[in-house]
């Protein structure tokens, strides 16, 4: 992102001073600017403020955040291990991947070069179905184990017809297991499902009010994932302009600005991770 | 044939259709990108739901009239309980009416020795309205006239038409964009309707958990409707910070633009931090109310004290997008009439940025009495006060702007003044609930509402209806006849004090707020009865007053005259094109000299033949 910033106030002065030799109306200026470096700085700043909204928005959410972390730190001490490291540090370095495809693009697009333009997109666009697909086989698991937010919070272990299906990988708990379970116990509930039958008195370690932990990763992780399906949305359309070739050196503020967002996306992510799958 | 020599008047030449002719038929309007259309559709959707919201207002005072008629002294049976009573009735108890009832006890309590615990309960009066219809009848009321009234009210409908005249630019920086945040608005209001017709709301506007988790009635269409006019809202931020920062013509430094557009950037600052909060509180209540998250239920481990953080994070800022923009058309009325120089530009042009800056920092005096730590309390109420310095520096530079003018009353000025001293009153009545100790005093009562309406509709309406008088000419092409225009003026000043004067002193005497049924009271306080009917009387007296302004301006469009590109004789850039504009404003970009400056009045020159003024060419060439 730095770079771009950087780079991006010699393009206006190129596209402003090629609009001034040529003395006609660029194709993609609007009526109402005076020239091409007008528009597309007003349409960043225009960017850059929505996503100063965007951050207020998920602000709301890491508030409530820090404010049930402080209530109850045992709850997310004892919850976060029912998630899966592993899969959320795939989806992050898809993210940060795509975010990298995503700037290349953008360069691709100031260069002119067609297509390259169209690879990065379309693999920005395959990274972020990749990132749903991992979500969706986490909120899988979740669902089947009934670790809901708090209002449908029921932990069960799930029956036989359940476990044809991979079992997510273990994770060791670190404050759940007790003398009771500690032998079979790489942990989890999943695992621990055989032994235990669903009860959910066979869960020693479980502190009260364990669902605030999942109400607060479903609403952040779940917004975060409309971003993304928002983000699919904007690359999707940037990948039918590029294919019929309207972006180039003059006029690629569109790829720069959705640019801007997928990165804001990401970034989201990247403070999510930590805050939900590493606590300790 | 000679060429005469071109006039330094505007107008000089053929002219394009202007923009209420520039295309025809209804798509040309829902469709347009045209500012001016999107600001006159607003205008109509906003004065609309302004009725609406004004219906609603006087079923409520026509309501709380009429215990105070049917009332004979000792009527009512008198209980040691009468709290419960009067709580009872209005069932479902809105948020706060703890400390309410807490009012009605201390009330009961004077007199406790002399009455008897009775057990009676008496049914519920028969009035205008049952209890359940109230409290649909005073959240309606709320919701509409703050969601679709004057939040979009001054900045959405005027402001989109003004802000880019005011620059000499063509559009707003994003025209699709603003599009899209009417049609957004438009979405709001059907959700509001539908909610107004398939079981209404009862939470009050402010939506508190944990009541409106557990009501039954729309409170989920509600909140999403709310939802799509906070984007609708965030857009018309988005757009204004970037045309303002973008689209001023060369030579129009930040110091040369005309007062309100500096209000409208600082009121698009807020609305750009502090709405996107409320959207994801309002989220948070309808998962809350559809599928238990519990993040704000005690029971499952939520707190419902961070719903009102949330939602006053944004609802206290939020004011300050009210009121802001009105303060800024103000300067540009207080100016203008006075034929004067506004008095210390700078210092209003900052005391709106530190208005903003501040109004993110005082949320908490909304929750003095809602279990917050006394040194947050503290913290809060200086803040709060210190909000009044730039709100001050303001009135007092249109006071010495107005010092030794020569001040035309014409209809615009006349609510200028109603504006400062309207909100003179509120403002300063602003402080008592600011401070600690009386806050919890007047915590819910009736001083409350009034100092409230003294701000939003003495403030931010009043200053809208000047802004309205004050652009009719340019919007529609055609002046009104003055002498109605200040009659309405007038009528709404009137009716105002009227209407919430007697409620500051009902308030200060205990009469707590969104009761259905105060007849109870009155054994104790017979002047409940006189100040209600008061408060009742100036409501229609407010209305009339609406009425003539109403049809002072839609009878111009019929009767006007054809109105000058200048009627008044501000040498603002927006007096500079035709009236109406043509669909790109201006029929040559404005130039601005070294000596531009938008309140340069001695430029300004009579010209008796089109009845307007024109700006002398020093200024302009």
């Amino acid at each position: 992102m730095a770079t771009h910033s950087v780079e991006v106030p010699e393009q206006f002065h190129q596209t402003g001073e090629q609009e001034h030799h040529a003395g006609e109306h660029p194709a993609h200026l609007a009526h109402h600017f005076d020239s091409m470096a007008q528009q597309f700085a007003a349409g960043k700043l225009g960017m850059w403020i929505f996503l100063v909204t965007e951050i207020l928005f998920f602000g709301g959410l890491f508030c409530a955040y820090a404010v049930y972390r402080a209530n109850h730190p045992e709850v997310f001490v004892y919850a976060h291990h029912f998630l899966h490291k592993n899969l959320g540090a795939l989806n992050t370095a898809i993210l940060i991947f795509s975010s990298f495809t995503m700037a290349w693009a953008v360069r691709a697009a100031q260069l002119g070069q067609q297509q390259t333009l169209r690879l990065c997109l379309i693999i920005t666009l395959l990274c972020a179905g990749a990132f749903l697909g991992v979500k969706y086989v986490e909120y899988r698991q979740k669902w089947e184990h009934g670790l809901l937010w708090a209002g449908w919070y029921h932990p069960h272990v799930t029956d036989a017809e359940h476990h044809g299906d991979a079992p997510p990988k273990p994770v060791s708990p670190v404050t759940s297991p007790t003398a009771g379970k500690a032998t079979t116990s790489q942990h989890t509930p999943e695992s621990t499902a055989a032994a235990t039958a669903g009860e959910r008195s066979e869960y020693p370690g479980e502190p009260r009010l364990a669902g605030v932990f999942f109400s607060i990763y479903f609403c952040m992780t779940g917004l975060h994932a409309l971003h993304v399906i928002g983000g699919m949305i904007a690359i999707t359309w940037l990948l039918i302009r590029a294919v019929q070739g309207v972006f180039g050196p003059e006029y690629y503020g569109p790829v720069d600005y959705v640019g801007l967002y997928w990165h804001l996306v990401d970034m989201i992510w990247i403070y999510l991770f930590p805050l939900l799958y590493l606590i300790h | 044939m000679v060429t005469e020599v071109a006039e330094p008047k505007p107008i000089a030449r053929a002219t394009p259709p202007d923009y209420l002719h520039d295309g025809r038929g209804i798509w040309s309007w829902l469709f347009t990108l045209d500012h001016k259309r999107i600001g006159v559709m607003y205008l109509v959707g906003i004065l609309t739901s302004l009725l609406l919201g004004g219906i609603f207002a006087l079923l409520i005072r026509t309501h709380l009239a009429i215990p105070a008629l049917v009332h004979r002294p000792g009527q009512t049976i008198s209980t040691g309980e009468s709290a419960a009573v009067i709580v009872g009735p209005s069932q479902p108890t809105p948020p706060g009416a703890v400390s309410s009832q807490d009012a009605a006890a201390q009330l009961t309590a004077e007199s406790e020795a002399a009455t008897a615990a009775s057990t009676v309960q008496p049914t519920p009066p028969r009035y205008l309205l049952t209890p359940k219809e109230y409290n649909r009848a005073f959240t309606l009321h709320g919701a509409i006239m703050i969601f679709l009234v004057i939040i979009p009210g001054i900045p959405a409908a005027l402001g989109n038409f003004v802000l880019p005249l005011m620059l000499g630019a063509k559009d707003v920086a994003f025209p699709r964009l603003n599009l899209m945040s009417f049609h957004l608005w438009l979405i709001g209001l059907v959700f509001f309707l539908v909610v107004l017709f398939t079981g209404g709301l009862d939470t009050g506007w402010t939506f508190y958990t944990p009541y409106s988790t557990t009501t039954d009635t729309r409170v989920t269409t509600a909140v999403v409707g709310a939802f799509i006019l906070g984007f609708s809202s965030i857009f018309t931020g988005i757009n204004f910070i970037a045309t303002i920062h973008f689209l001023r013509p060369r030579g129009m430094s930040w110091f040369r633009m005309p007062l309100f557009v500096w209000s409208l950037y600082a009121t698009a600052i807020i609305q750009v931090l502090a709405t996107p909060v409320l959207g994801i509180t309002l989220l948070l209540i309808a998962l809350e109310k559809n599928f238990g998250l519990g993040i704000f239920d005690p029971k499952l481990g939520g707190d419902p004290v961070l719903f009102q953080h949330f939602f006053w994070f944004y609802s206290h800022p939020a004011v300050y997008i009210m009121i802001l923009p009105g303060m800024g058309i103000i300067s540009e009325l207080v100016s203008t009439f006075s034929r004067k120089h506004i008095f210390g530009y700078r210092f209003i042009a900052f005391s709106s940025v530190a208005i903003a800056i501040l109004g993110f920092l005082v949320w908490g005096h909304h929750m003095f009495t809602s279990g917050q730590s006394r040194l947050a309390s503290m913290i809060f109420s200086a803040l709060t006060f210190s909000v009044s310095i730039p709100s001050a520096i303001k009135v007092f530079n249109w006071l010495a702007t107005m010092y030794k003018g020569r001040i035309s009353l014409q209809t615009p000025m006349c609510y200028a003044l109603a504006f400062i001293l309207l909100f003179g009153i509120g403002g300063l009545t602003g402080l008592f609930l600011g401070a600690l100790a009386t806050d919890v005093h007047l915590h819910d009562t009736y001083f409350v509402v009034a100092h409230f309406h003294y701000v939003m509709f003495g403030g931010t309406l009043v200053a809208f209806l000047g802004g309205l008088h004050y652009w009719w000419p340019k919007m529609t092409g055609k002046m009104y006849n003055d002498t109605l225009g200040r009659l309405g003026a007038l009528l709404i000043f009137l009716g105002l004090n009227l209407t919430f004067f007697p409620q500051f002193v009902l308030g200060t005497r205990g009469m707590p707020r969104r009761y259905f049924d105060y007849s109870s009271l009155l054994d104790r306080h017979p002047e409940f009865a006189g100040l209600n009917l008061m408060s009742t009387a100036g409501a229609y007296l407010t209305a009339i007053g609406l009425v003539v302004a109403a049809i002072c301006l839609l009878g111009s469009l019929r009767w006007g005259k054809k109105a000058p590109p200048n009627p008044w004789g501000s040498a603002s850039l927006e007096w500079r094109c035709p009236s109406p504009p043509p669909k790109e404003n201006f029929l040559s970009p404005p130039i601005i000299t070294p000596a531009f400056d938008p309140y340069d009045l001695d430029q300004v020159v009579y010209d008796p033949e089109t009845q307007g003024y024109w700006v002398r060419q020093t200024a302009v060439t």
